[in-house]
């Protein structure tokens, strides 16, 4: 054992009790616990923000239809509770989706529970971007929309190159607010067994007793990661700060 | 200084001698043992499970029945009394035991040396349970390492979650509660559900599970004690003779039998196994 090791399981034994740091099978858990925790933020961020701005176009769409299902879209996801949604997709959706059957004569889903856990956290995020996003929409002008018009651009390319890029600027303060809570529903995930950083965690310390330590754990690192994120989300609106925009 | 601590030391002594003086009065009014007053009121009053079938469990007339009870019925036919079932749970068991609602409990209690300090546990051991895995039979395991690598089920917090994915190399999955568990084994989201294996008996009852088993030997079992108040040896004394003969003849495996358990517990079979041999 290294001295690294060695030097936490001493720190163990005098009362703080930090096991991922120095006994293997709850080190080779916890690190993966956090690389899903990671690994799912990304990708419900990315997805989410997609959904928000689609959504946000079909909204402010001349199509019915099309304005009517990003309503109720909003409505359904944005007004219940998202641990109810998970359980939701991953207990009873599943089974109306096609199955295969295995050598022992169980019907397999199609997806496991990270997929479901992905897919149901972007939808309940992507719900609050598609208001976030609107609420920048309709902060630009109407008249930005007629000049862009009168030049030429069709609706679709006047979204994206225009009205678009001047709405994420307005808006990405309640973005940021959006993501940083996005990051922190990932925790609802261990409900369906995803084995994320909280359901790691529950498992070392249901086998160890040290709640308080892995407590503290949690909250650093979460801490850490939102932090990340708010970083990158200042730089993001630092560097695209226009001059005249929004002052 | 040092002199007034001195007569405060006898005062403190000669109060104390008195109370137990008073105590060793009144106690000695009454000195009937346990199995006095039961042979006297003609009745063993027995605490057991009445919410864990098949071990104690209530009918729809709402008798309560299961091993645990037949085993109470037994005790007190060997005492020539009635007897009375009173049903406990694992949060009151002890204190209706100490406060003398019960005179014997046989509730489905671990014997660990914490409770041994509450209650007098009558040795020998009557059962014990571990953890098991409860599989489709069409898997045809016949070892744990069958499992190995397998996604299977589980209870969030289990004491033997790590265990069995450090021994056998489990994949588990686990889950807040029984039921989520149960859901996602039936919709195929793992291959067998990681649980006490008393428990997993109670569920192999039910149709549901008809295409499901225990195959493999349960892990870690823990004995099973039955109790009685701190300090009743003449009532243990008893109690022990039973159970000492029931060994002997099979009682509880007969009674797993009649209560629909597919497994005989192997603590049993070996207990039997070892009184016929003398």
């Amino acid at each position: 054992m290294n001295g690294f090791a060695s030097f936490f399981q001493h720190l163990a034994a005098s009362g703080i009790d930090l096991p991922y740091l120095y006994d293997s099978f709850d080190a080779a858990r916890f690190w993966h616990g956090l690389l899903l925790t990671i690994e799912l933020s990304v990708v419900t961020i990315a997805a989410s923000t997609l959904i928000g701005i689609i959504g946000a176009w079909m909204q402010a769409s001349r199509v019915a239809v099309a304005r009517g299902i990003a309503n109720v879209y909003v409505e359904m996801f944005r007004n219940t509770p998202p641990l109810v949604q998970i359980y939701f997709f991953y207990f009873g959706m599943s089974t109306l989706l096609p199955t295969v059957q295995n050598a022992y004569g169980q019907h397999l889903p199609l997806l496991g529970g990270f997929a479901w856990a992905a897919l149901s956290l972007s939808l309940y995020a992507g719900s609050f971007s598609v208001e976030i996003f609107r609420s920048g929409i309709e902060a630009i002008p109407n008249a930005t929309s007629e000049a862009a018009e009168s030049l030429g651009f069709t609706r679709i390319k006047a979204y994206q190159h225009i009205i678009l890029p001047l709405a994420i600027r307005i808006c990405l303060p309640a973005l940021t607010n959006n993501l940083v809570n996005l990051i922190k529903t990932t925790t609802l995930a261990y409900a369906i067994a995803v084995p994320e950083l909280l359901y790691v965690s529950g498992q070392i310390w249901s086998d160890r007793g040290n709640v308080p330590e892995m407590m503290v754990t949690l909250l650093v690192i979460y801490l850490v990661l939102v932090g990340i994120l708010v970083a990158f989300m200042r730089g993001l609106e630092r560097a695209l700060k226009k001059p005249g925009l929004g002052t | 200084m040092k002199r007034e601590k001195h007569i405060m030391d006898r005062r403190v002594i000669l109060a104390g001698v008195a109370a137990a003086a008073l105590i060793g009065l009144g106690g000695g009014q009454s000195q009937a043992d346990d199995l006095q007053q039961i042979m006297q009121k003609g009745t063993l009053t027995v605490g057991v499970k009445a919410d864990y079938p098949p071990f104690g469990f209530r009918q729809a007339n709402g008798d309560i029945v299961g091993i645990e009870p037949d085993m109470a019925r037994d005790l007190a036919k060997r005492l020539g009394v009635k007897i009375a079932l009173v049903p406990v749970v694992a949060s009151n068991r002890i204190q209706f035991l100490q406060q003398g609602r019960i005179d014997v409990m046989i509730a489905t209690m671990n014997y660990t040396a914490e409770r041994a300090k509450q209650v007098q546990f009558v040795p020998p051991n009557y059962y014990a349970s571990g953890y098991n895995v409860m599989i489709p039979k069409a898997m045809k395991a016949t070892s744990w390492d069958a499992l190995k690598g397998k996604t299977v089920c589980a209870i969030q917090g289990s004491f033997y979650n790590r265990g069995a994915s450090e021994k056998y190399g489990l994949q588990l999955s686990a889950f807040a509660g029984v039921a989520e568990a149960l859901t996602a084994l039936k919709q195929g989201r793992c291959v067998g559900f990681l649980y006490d294996d008393t428990a997993i008996e109670g569920q192999l009852l039910k149709s549901e599970w008809s295409s499901y088993d225990m195959p493999l030997p349960s892990q870690d079992a823990e004995p099973w004690g039955i109790s009685v108040k701190k300090g009743e040896d003449k009532l243990a004394a008893k109690v022990h003779d039973a159970i000492v003969d029931w060994n002997k003849t099979g009682f509880i495996l007969k009674l797993e039998t009649k209560y629909g358990i597919k497994h005989h517990s192997d603590f049993v079979v070996k207990a039997h196994d070892a009184a016929k041999k003398g």
